[in-house]
């Protein structure tokens, strides 16, 4: 199989792992939001009487509904605008999703295939770069809409974007200045180390709580999700900046809001904890601390590596699912102060300490 | 990169950058001008300058084009009835420009430099980059950041309304 | 065979004149602005073709500092158009020639 082909598989494999996670993670939303509200949920399609399996009606239904649709484009609107600003909200978010290790290496017939779609040794830079272009799709999205309540939430979205991106950047300098690297797949490879004589597995939770912190907020920010929703409100502004939209169009903005969810969640995990470390499993199989070893083949051990980081995955975005639905929304003074006065301060002295720890402490320097 | 895929981008490249200057509607040359910075990190990237290519897309694809199309949503500036000056100032530009075109073909078609297809090792990539920032071009790197507090400065206090 | 350096001078010249040709042809002060970012990142692609061909980092340093430099001057100068615009209420360079009328 040549490279091109190996390259083309697992970029495949990302796509279609995330268009079924998307439709799960909407069901999931529903679910989770009723269960905290204290009622029952999606639960009028069932199949057989069975309601469970009426997640495969909602699966297969809701996407139907959505493109079937009527397409309706507001007169006097700028048609081309119109049809593009979906398509440069979404599309930004489903590519960085390949620079994101799944897991280690899968050994198939003598060749070593590194489970990650795009091996760039800038990784970290290549997903900052994608965000930055998914501000387009907001502000265009506002703009094409000829409604001044959707280009009032286009703008204050977009500014709310680049706000949050600073803060997001500052938060990575400091991983990786402890990881001393760009590239994603090699973070994911170095928390395979261990403290304290081998039993604590060594994610960078431990070793950049504050970045932590600082990351997961401004990703929340990026997507717009609530606490951060101001410019989509949606029990004020009906959608905000794509509430001119509907059918195909409007399903693509629902599909970036969730994709970025799971981007969050996806690059959460890499950075702080371990993507697809599962504790004491190297390559070979188990090591576990007091000395016991366990072989296993190697697809086993990928095997095990991808479900470890779906997991963390879904956590993670259970994670974010609660937080919308706990937290009331920021005003948007507050919003901005925030970004302004409290993360992007953070972040920078996160950066200071984290420079001067690692050249006093571990003696890394140049 | 194959010299087929160079000249279907380079021609890409070319109408989108016309699309730029000739186009009536502003925000629509802001976004041709979003594909002509982005088709420009692609060729970065081919040139082995990967950190160049990425801070393209980040620094002037998402953040200065944006700042311009902010600036054009503010002004609500439409679609222009007067787009271009006259026939003769039109004219003689055309002119200007073409001009400038063929002394700068001349020019360079005499230059010569060293084919040199081996690059030293990590060439291009963001170790390499930061070292020469931190010795060789320190000082201007020290003024640059000088020169965008200035910047900064001075755009809050313009932007801002007089109280 | 990969394009020689001439090639992308070649586009680098393109993309210079058809700068040079927005500049001098558009009367909006905005767009006149875009054409300037043109030739910017012109240049920027022959330091790059440069830097390649001589097998020196200098080149990409010198386009780390022009970006710098752009983003700089594109903040003051888009802030300096707002400003004018709010006296004047116009983005056209042939109204905006006198500094007062």
């Amino acid at each position: 199989m040549s490279d091109v082909a190996i390259t083309a598989a697992k970029a495949l494999f990302i796509v279609l792992l995330i268009v079924q996670v998307m439709g799960l993670g909407v069901f999931f939303e529903r679910k989770v939001s009723a269960l905290i509200q204290d009622r029952i949920g999606a639960n009028r399609a069932a199949i057989l009487g069975f309601a469970g399996l009426g997640l495969v009606n909602t699966l297969v239904a809701d996407p139907i509904k959505f493109l079937l649709k009527e397409d309706v484009v507001p007169a006097g609107t700028d048609r081309v605008l119109h049809f593009l600003a979906p398509v440069l909200s979404l599309v930004p978010v489903l590519v960085t999703f390949a620079v994101v290790p799944f897991g280690d290496v899968l050994q198939v017939g003598g060749r070593v295939i590194n489970l990650q779609a795009a091996e760039l040794n800038v990784g970290i830079l290549y997903v900052l770069a994608m965000v930055s272009l998914g501000v387009y799709g907001v502000v265009l999205g506002g703009w094409a809409s000829n409604n001044r309540w959707s280009l009032l939430g286009g703008i204050r979205g977009t500014a709310q974007m680049i706000s949050y991106e600073i803060a997001m950047g500052l938060a990575l300098v400091g991983v990786v200045l402890t990881y001393d690297t760009l590239d994603l797949q090699v973070m994911a490879r170095v928390q395979g180390g261990y403290l304290i004589h081998g039993w604590l597995p060594a994610w960078g939770i431990l070793y950049q709580p504050v970045a932590f912190l600082v990351f997961m907020t401004a990703g929340i920010a990026e997507s717009k999700r609530i606490p951060f929703d101001l410019p989509e409100s949606e029990s004020e502004l009906v959608s905000g900046y794509f509430t001119e939209y509907s059918g195909a169009k409007h399903l693509m903005f629902m599909m970036s809001d969730f994709v970025e969810v799971v981007l969050v969640a996806a690059l959460v995990t890499t950075l702080f904890f371990g993507g697809w470390q599962v504790p004491y499993l190297l390559r070979e199989g188990f090591h576990l601390p007091w000395g016991a070893a366990l072989a296993l083949p190697s697809w086993v051990v990928a095997l095990l590596q991808v479900t470890a980081f779906a997991l963390k995955l879904v956590f993670f975005t259970w994670l974010q699912i609660v937080i919308r639905w706990t937290l009331p929304r920021f005003r948007y003074d507050q919003l901005m102060r925030l970004g302004w006065q409290g993360l992007l301060p953070v972040a920078l002295a996160n950066v200071v300490v984290s420079a001067l720890v690692i050249v006093l402490v571990a003696g890394r320097a140049g | 990169m194959s010299p087929l895929l160079f000249l279907v981008l380079a021609a890409l490249t070319v109408v989108s950058a016309l699309t730029v200057v000739v186009h009536k509607n502003p925000v629509h040359c802001a976004c041709a001008l979003v594909l002509t910075l982005c088709l420009l990190a692609v060729f970065f990237l081919a040139l082995d300058a990967q950190l160049v290519a990425l801070l393209q897309v980040i620094v002037y694809a998402g953040a200065i084009v944006v700042l311009f199309l902010f600036v054009v949503m503010l002004l609500n500036l439409q679609k222009e009835s007067r787009a271009m000056a006259g026939a003769l100032l039109v004219g003689s530009g055309a002119a200007g420009g073409a001009g400038l075109l063929v002394l700068l073909v001349v020019a360079l078609r005499h230059a010569s430099a060293p084919a040199a297809s081996q690059v030293p090792a990590g060439f291009g990539e963001t170790a390499t980059l930061a070292r020469q920032l931190f010795t060789a071009y320190l000082l201007p790197f020290e003024l640059t950041s000088v020169l965008l507090l200035v910047a900064i400065v001075g755009a809050v206090a313009l932007a801002r309304k007089p109280t | 065979m990969t394009p020689p350096l001439a090639w992308y001078l070649g586009l680098s010249a393109v993309l210079f004149a058809i700068g040079v040709l927005g500049v001098l042809i558009r009367r909006n002060v905005i767009i006149i602005f875009m054409a300037i970012e043109l030739m910017l990142n012109a240049v920027n692609l022959s330091f790059v073709a440069f830097a390649r061909s001589l097998g020196s980092m200098d080149g990409q340093v010198i386009v780390f500092f022009v970006m710098t430099v752009a983003a700089a001057e594109a903040a003051v100068g888009l802030a300096i158009i707002l400003s004018m615009f709010r006296n004047r209420e116009t983005t056209n360079a042939d109204e905006l020639a006198t500094l007062r009328w």
